[in-house]
């Protein structure tokens, strides 16, 4: 069934810390490996060896840029990198699942989680149109449609340790970037970090409802003035006087010398 | 949007397959016998034609049957039935014309409002989808079922009512690009929402998450075809609708037809082709692109 179900209280999801990423990429590596190892067709890659390589991610990591405006009365404050992991979001009103005419996208009733069921998926790639996050892409080789699971076959794994119970990604992380937990509870760790940080949604005119967050890269502090050394590490010879200043001019009223 | 031959000759030929049988279905004109069976072979090959183009870009055409499950969510699959539900209705119409020289007139008008609603059905895939500012607008659906009354009135003959048809899909194409040029600024929809970043400032794609390419940028990013929009829109008027209505006014007879029928065919792949190549998809956003 491609409608939607009413919204579960379970909404299993992923915050991710704006602030900690350091865009190192192991949450990618680690998904494309688990994911390719385990349920569902393998995450295929296409000329992997030559110079045009691509594949299936159901993870990526960009990096954006992002200057503050320049202000009247201060310098610009410089700009700041910020890496920015991506995946399925698992929306509330997710427009992938509505638009599948095979019933192969669905969102779980139990946990909100939105999946794929491969076995029925044409590959129209109609839900890839719908999205406004870039979450799915469609393997080539494959021919169906991949997706983010929130690795539903490691977070209710009983054969795994209880440490591994959570999305591949999140157990990779090496900087404490990512968490995982019921957004849909309020006293939950992932809801109260979305709380107190001011976890926000992409792209929320869009009207899918996220269930992932996103938390802001905290404010940069402002430098101090380190006036106790600052007198002495004036430049000395700005006025160019003395030796200095001849030197400097007679260098300069050479062909091609500096003015 | 990548143009992907294979939408536009669906979305094309469909288009004017379908436009066709509606005419044949209202009984206009109602031939029988050989006229009649040259007629919906024509009708057929086209929607036929366009349906089995369009699963060339399935990645598992072999599942196709499946497609028709969801007609309570999916504008794709109320398309796929309603696109087989008419042509099995207009191939009853049609063998009562062709065989039985009988005009099974209640089948004929429920085969022209099948084709309609295949052809409205089609357009709404498109117009349904908030991330492609530039479809979601009232001109899609408006522009898909005109242009489809429009072809079939010239396929099936109507030319006094084809060419007034003509002149307004021309305007209202010419309106929809122009007003769909400005709707991906007015979605409010920026890298600054995308990234959630704007607070801080502006915001500029720094570096890519991969060194290549990806399905996402593949399907949805395509810059560099529309350096050549603002000529093609022209080919695209002059080819689709200027140069037919001038042809039939002279008097739409054999090679005049059949002109008009080339150049207006030629006119529609254009426009096709631009309404895939300038529809910008807001992922690209996250790429720094459009």
């Amino acid at each position: 069934m491609t409608t939607l179900p009413p919204p579960s209280a379970k909404k299993l999801g992923l915050v991710i810390d704006l602030d900690t990423c350091v865009g190192c990429h192991a949450c990618v590596v680690s998904c494309k490996g688990w994911n390719t190892e385990n349920y569902g067709a393998p995450l295929s890659d296409q000329n992997a060896y030559s110079g045009a390589a691509s594949g299936t991610f159901l993870n990526r990591v960009h990096s954006y840029e992002v200057q503050p405006p320049i202000l009247k009365d201060k310098p610009a404050a410089p700009a700041q990198l910020i890496h920015f992991p991506k995946s399925c979001l698992h929306c509330e009103d997710a427009p992938c699942v509505t638009v599948c005419p095979t019933g192969a996208s669905y969102k779980r009733v139990e946990d909100g989680i939105v999946l794929v069921n491969e076995k029925d998926c044409i590959g129209c790639g109609l839900c890839a149109w719908a999205c406004p996050y870039g979450a799915r892409e469609l393997d080539e080789k494959a021919g169906v449609m991949k997706k983010c699971t929130l690795c539903v076959d490691r977070i209710y794994n009983e054969n795994l340790p209880e440490e591994d119970r959570q999305p591949a990604c999140v157990r990779t992380c090496p900087s404490g970037a990512r968490h995982f937990g019921d957004l849909g509870d309020e006293t939950s760790d992932v809801s109260i970090l979305v709380a107190e940080r001011g976890g926000f949604d992409l792209m929320p005119e869009q009207g899918t409802k996220p269930t992932n967050k996103y938390l802001p890269p905290r404010p940069k502090d402002v430098e101090p003035e380190y006036d106790i050394l600052a007198p002495y590490l004036e430049p000395i010879a700005e006025d160019g006087k003395g030796f200095v200043g001849w030197l400097d001019k007679a260098l300069s009223a050479l062909p091609g010398g500096a003015k | 949007m990548h143009p992907a031959p294979s939408v536009i000759f669906f979305t094309t030929f469909s288009g004017l397959g379908y436009g066709l049988l509606f005419w044949l279905g209202i009984g206009m004109p109602a031939p029988t016998g050989w006229v009649a069976f040259v007629f919906f072979a024509i009708a057929y090959i086209m929607a036929v034609g366009g349906l089995l183009a369009s699963t060339f870009h399935l990645g598992r055409p072999e599942r196709a049957i499946k497609a028709f499950s969801q007609w309570r969510s999916s504008w794709l699959s109320r398309e796929g039935i309603c696109a087989v539900a008419t042509l099995l209705i207009m191939a009853i119409y049609g063998a009562g014309l062709v065989f039985f020289g009988a005009e099974w007139t209640i089948l004929g008008w429920l085969g022209a409002i099948g084709a309609l609603l295949t052809v409205f059905t089609t357009s709404m895939i498109y117009a349904q989808l908030k991330t492609v500012p530039r479809w979601k607008h009232w001109t899609t659906p408006t522009l898909f079922l005109l242009l489809s009354i429009g072809g079939g009135a010239l396929f099936s003959g109507n030319v006094k009512i084809a060419i007034p048809l003509f002149v307004i899909a021309g305007a209202l194409q010419a309106f929809a690009w122009f007003h769909g040029d400005g709707r991906f600024n007015a979605s409010g929809t920026t890298m600054e929402t995308a990234t959630g970043l704007g607070h801080i400032g502006k915001v500029r794609a720094f570096e890519p998450p991969h060194t290549g390419t990806n399905y996402l940028m593949k399907e949805f990013i395509h810059v560099v075809g529309r350096r050549h929009a603002t000529q093609l829109r022209i080919v695209a008027l002059v080819l689709g609708f200027v140069i037919p209505v001038i042809l039939l006014l002279l008097g739409a007879k054999h090679v005049l037809g059949l002109l008009a029928v080339v150049s207006h065919v030629a006119g529609i792949l254009a426009l096709r082709w631009l309404f895939f190549a300038q529809a910008e998809h807001v992922v690209g956003l996250y790429y720094g692109k459009r």
